[in-house]
C-alpha cells in the first residue's frame, strides 16, 4: 500500500472521529432547543406584582386577567404547571393532593386554593409549618393575585395568567 | 406551547393528541448517527488491514457489517418498545463497541504469524469472541427493554436485587482461590474453562437497591442534621448505612485484591445520597472516608502485610513505576511507554505494537488503541464517554420520579467513575486497579453489565422524554411498594 493512502487513512479515521463526536453533540444540543421552545416558563415575566409596597397591594385582584395556570418556581418540582379548571388544587406530600410536593417542610395535607367568582384563594389547612403568601402568613382564605409567590417550605408557586 | 395537564377528572384527548404529536422522538437522528458510527468502525477495520497486510483483504467489512446488523436490530426494538428514548446513547455506546472489537482483531492479527495473517478466520480469536459476546449482550439489552417497561417496576425488586447484589460481590471472596483467582485478583467464579466476573453485575443490581433505599430515607438522611462550619453535617446515627457499604467496598479491597471495586461501590453509594440528599456533606464524608481507609490500607499493608500487602504494591508501583520496570512496574511502565509513543496523533490503526503490552486486550486496552489513534483520537473516545454520562444524567434530571432519577444519575456516574479508574490507572494518575474499559475490554461479562445499564437508561430516558398524556400518565401497578414510588396522581408537565 502506497504510504500516502495509509497516512490518508489514518487521518482521516480521526477527522472522521470527531466528526462523529460534533454530530452526536449536533443532535443533543437540537434537543436542547427542542426543550426550550416549549419552555414558556424561561421567558416567564419576573416580578409580576412584585412584593415591595404595603400589605394591601399584593391583595388586589388585577380585573381582566384571570389566572389560568399554577406554575411552581421553587422547590424539587420547579417547572411543574398545573392548568387550572373549575376544581380546587389541594397540594401536600399526600398522595391524593393534586399537586404532591416532597418538600422537606411540607404537610401531608398543606394547603388548597380554592376558585370563587373567578378568583383563586389559598387557605392553610393547619399545616405545621405553614403557608406564606409572598412574606405574610396564610391564616384564612387570602386572594391570590398572579405572580405573587405562595410559599410552602422550600417550594415556591404562583398563579400565571 | 405547553401541553395541558388537566385535572385527574377531566377528559384527556386534547392533551395526549398534542403531546404525541408533539413530542419527537429522534429515532431517524438515532438511525443516522448509528450508521455514521459502523461506518467509522469500518474504516477502523479497513486502516488495520491496510498498515498490518499491506493491503485491503474483500472481508474487512465484515465484523462492522455483522456488528451493523446487531445494533440496527437493536434500533428497530428501541423504536418498538422505548420509542422516546434518547437518540444519543445507543449510536455512542456502538461506537465504543465497534472500536473495542476492531482492535481485538488488530490485536488477533498482530498475535498470528505474519504468513498466516491475511487469511485469519474474520470470527476467530479475541475480536470473534468479543463479536459473539456483543450479540449478547445486545439481546440481554433488548430483552431488559421488553420486559422492563416501566423503570418503577424495578423498584419492587429492589431489596432482592441488594440482597443479590450482596451476594455476587461476595461469591469470590469466599470461594478458594482456585475458582477465584485470575492474575491475582479474586474477582471471578470460575466454572470449567468459563469465568464470569459477577462485581459487574453486582454494581447494577446495588445501584437498583441504593436508589429504592435513599427515595425512602432522603428525608431523614437530609433533614435532621448538624450545622458544622457552614456545611449541614448528618447525625451520626442516620451515617449507618453508609458505614456499612464503606465497610463492604473496604473488605472487596482486601480480600478480592481489587481497589477499583471497591472504589466503584463505595463511589456509587455515596454520589447517589449526595443526588438523594443535595447534601455537599456526604461528598466530603465520602471523600474522607475513602481516602482514611485506602492510607489506612496502605500503612497496614507496608506493616503488616497480609491481605493489605497487594494494595501497598499497588500503591508503590504507582508512587515509583520507573523503580522496578522490568518486574512488578513492568505493565505500567510498558503502558506509559505505548501512550506516549502514540503521541499527538498516534501511529494510525494498525501501526502501533500492541503485543509488547500486556493484558492490552482488557486493562491496558486504552493504552494499546491510544498508541495507534494518539491523543487526538482517545480524547474523541473519551468525549464519547463524556456524552454517554452526560446523556445519563440528563434523563436523571428530566425523569419525573426520585426513584428513577437516582437510578439513572448512579448508572451514568458509574460508568463514568469507571472509565476515570481505569484510564486513571493506566495514565498513573491513581493507583493501578485491574478494571475493564467500558464496551471496548475484551470480556463477557463486562460488555453485559455495561450493555444491561445502556438498557436502563434506555428506559429511564424514554420514560423521561415521553409526552405525559392526560389521564394518569402510566398504569400504576398494583400491590407494590408506597404509591409515591409509582407515579404521582397529578399530571405535570415539563417544558
Amino acid at each position: 500500500m502506497p504510504e500516502l493512502v495509509i497516512t490518508v487513512a489514518r487521518f482521516g479515521f480521526l477527522i472522521l472521529l470527531w466528526i462523529f463526536v460534533f454530530t452526536v453533540v449536533g443532535v443533543i444540543r437540537r434537543d436542547l432547543f427542542a426543550g426550550a421552545r416549549s419552555g414558556r416558563l424561561v421567558a416567564a415575566p419576573r416580578g409580576v406584582g412584585a412584593p415591595a409596597g404595603p400589605p394591601a397591594k399584593p391583595a388586589k385582584v388585577k380585573r381582566g386577567r384571570a389566572a389560568h395556570q399554577l406554575v411552581v418556581t421553587a422547590g424539587q418540582l420547579a417547572g411543574t404547571r398545573i392548568t387550572l379548571g373549575e376544581a380546587q388544587i389541594t397540594i401536600g406530600r399526600a398522595e391524593d393532593s393534586t399537586l404532591v410536593i416532597t418538600d422537606d417542610y411540607a404537610s401531608a395535607r398543606h394547603a388548597r386554593l380554592v376558585p370563587r367568582d373567578g378568583q383563586w384563594y389559598v387557605e392553610d389547612l393547619g399545616s405545621t409549618n405553614g403557608t406564606y403568601l409572598d412574606r405574610a402568613k396564610v391564616t384564612g382564605p387570602t386572594p391570590v393575585p398572579l405572580g405573587v409567590p405562595i410559599r410552602i417550605g422550600r417550594t415556591s408557586l404562583e398563579l400565571r395568567p | 406551547m405547553t401541553v395541558a395537564a388537566v385535572p385527574a377528572a377531566s377528559p384527556a384527548s386534547t392533551g395526549e393528541q398534542s403531546g404525541v404529536r408533539l413530542a419527537r422522538s429522534r429515532r431517524n437522528a438515532e438511525l443516522s448517527l448509528l450508521l455514521l458510527a459502523i461506518v467509522l468502525v469500518a474504516a477502523y477495520s479497513a486502516t488495520v488491514e491496510a498498515n498490518v497486510l499491506d493491503t485491503v483483504t474483500s472481508d474487512f467489512w465484515i465484523p462492522a457489517a455483522t456488528l451493523g446488523l446487531v445494533f440496527v436490530g437493536l434500533h428497530l426494538v428501541i423504536r418498538w418498545l422505548a420509542p422516546f428514548a434518547d437518540p444519543a446513547l445507543l449510536p455512542a455506546v456502538a461506537l465504543l463497541n465497534g472500536i473495542g472489537v476492531g482492535f481485538l482483531r488488530r490485536y488477533d492479527l498482530a498475535q498470528a504469524a505474519p504468513e498466516e495473517r491475511e487469511h485469519l478466520a474474520v470470527f476467530a480469536g479475541t475480536g470473534g469472541r468479543q463479536l459473539a459476546w456483543t450479540l449478547g449482550a445486545v439481546v440481554l439489552a433488548a430483552g431488559l427493554l421488553a420486559i422492563m417497561r416501566d423503570h418503577r417496576s424495578l423498584s419492587r425488586y429492589a431489596y432482592t436485587l441488594g440482597l443479590a447484589g450482596i451476594v455476587l460481590v461476595m461469591i469470590p471472596a469466599v470461594l478458594p482461590a482456585r475458582f477465584s483467582e485470575i492474575n491475582n485478583a479474586k474477582l471471578w467464579i470460575r466454572i470449567g474453562g468459563f469465568s464470569i466476573q459477577p462485581g459487574e453485575f453486582a454494581k447494577l443490581a446495588l445501584l437498583a437497591f441504593f436508589a429504592y433505599y435513599l427515595v425512602r430515607k432522603r428525608e431523614v438522611l437530609s433533614l435532621a442534621s448538624r450545622r458544622l462550619l457552614g456545611i449541614d453535617f448528618p447525625r451520626g446515627r442516620d451515617l449507618g448505612p453508609v458505614l456499612v457499604v464503606w465497610l463492604i467496598s473496604l473488605l472487596v479491597l482486601v480480600f478480592e485484591k481489587d481497589l477499583g471495586t471497591s472504589l466503584l461501590y463505595f463511589g456509587m453509594f455515596v454520589v447517589t445520597l449526595y443526588i438523594a440528599t443535595e447534601r455537599v456533606s456526604w461528598l466530603l464524608i465520602g471523600l474522607i472516608l475513602f481516602f482514611g481507609g485506602a492510607y489506612l490500607a496502605y500503612l497496614l499493608g507496608s506493616t503488616v502485610g497480609g491481605p493489605f500487602a497487594n494494595f501497598y504494591l499497588r500503591a508503590e508501583i504507582w508512587l515509583d513505576p520507573f523503580g522496578d520496570p522490568y518486574n512488578k512496574g513492568y505493565q505500567l511502565v510498558q503502558g506509559l511507554l505505548t501512550l506516549g509513543s502514540g503521541g499527538l496523533f498516534g501511529a494510525g490503526p494498525g501501526g502501533g505494537q500492541p503485543t509488547l503490552l500486556p493484558e492490552v486486550q482488557t486493562d491496558f486496552i486504552f493504552a494499546g488503541i491510544g498508541e495507534e489513534i494518539g491523543l487526538f483520537g482517545l480524547s474523541a473516545l473519551l468525549v464519547v464517554y463524556l456524552l454517554i454520562v452526560e446523556r445519563g444524567l440528563r434523563a436523571a434530571l428530566a425523569v419525573r420520579d426520585s426513584f428513577g432519577k437516582l437510578l439513572a444519575g448512579g448508572l451514568a456516574f458509574t460508568l463514568g467513575l469507571q472509565v476515570f479508574v481505569i484510564v486513571g490507572g493506566i495514565s498513573k494518575l491513581i493507583p493501578l486497579t485491574g478494571q475493564t474499559t467500558p464496551f471496548l475490554s475484551a470480556g463477557g461479562s463486562s460488555l453485559m453489565a455495561n450493555w444491561l445499564l445502556i438498557g436502563v437508561l434506555l428506559r429511564v430516558s424514554d420514560g423521561a422524554r415521553r409526552p405525559v398524556t392526560g389521564g394518569g400518565p402510566v398504569p400504576r401497578p398494583s400491590g407494590g411498594p408506597p404509591e409515591q414510588l409509582h407515579g404521582a396522581p397529578t399530571e405535570v408537565i415539563r417544558p
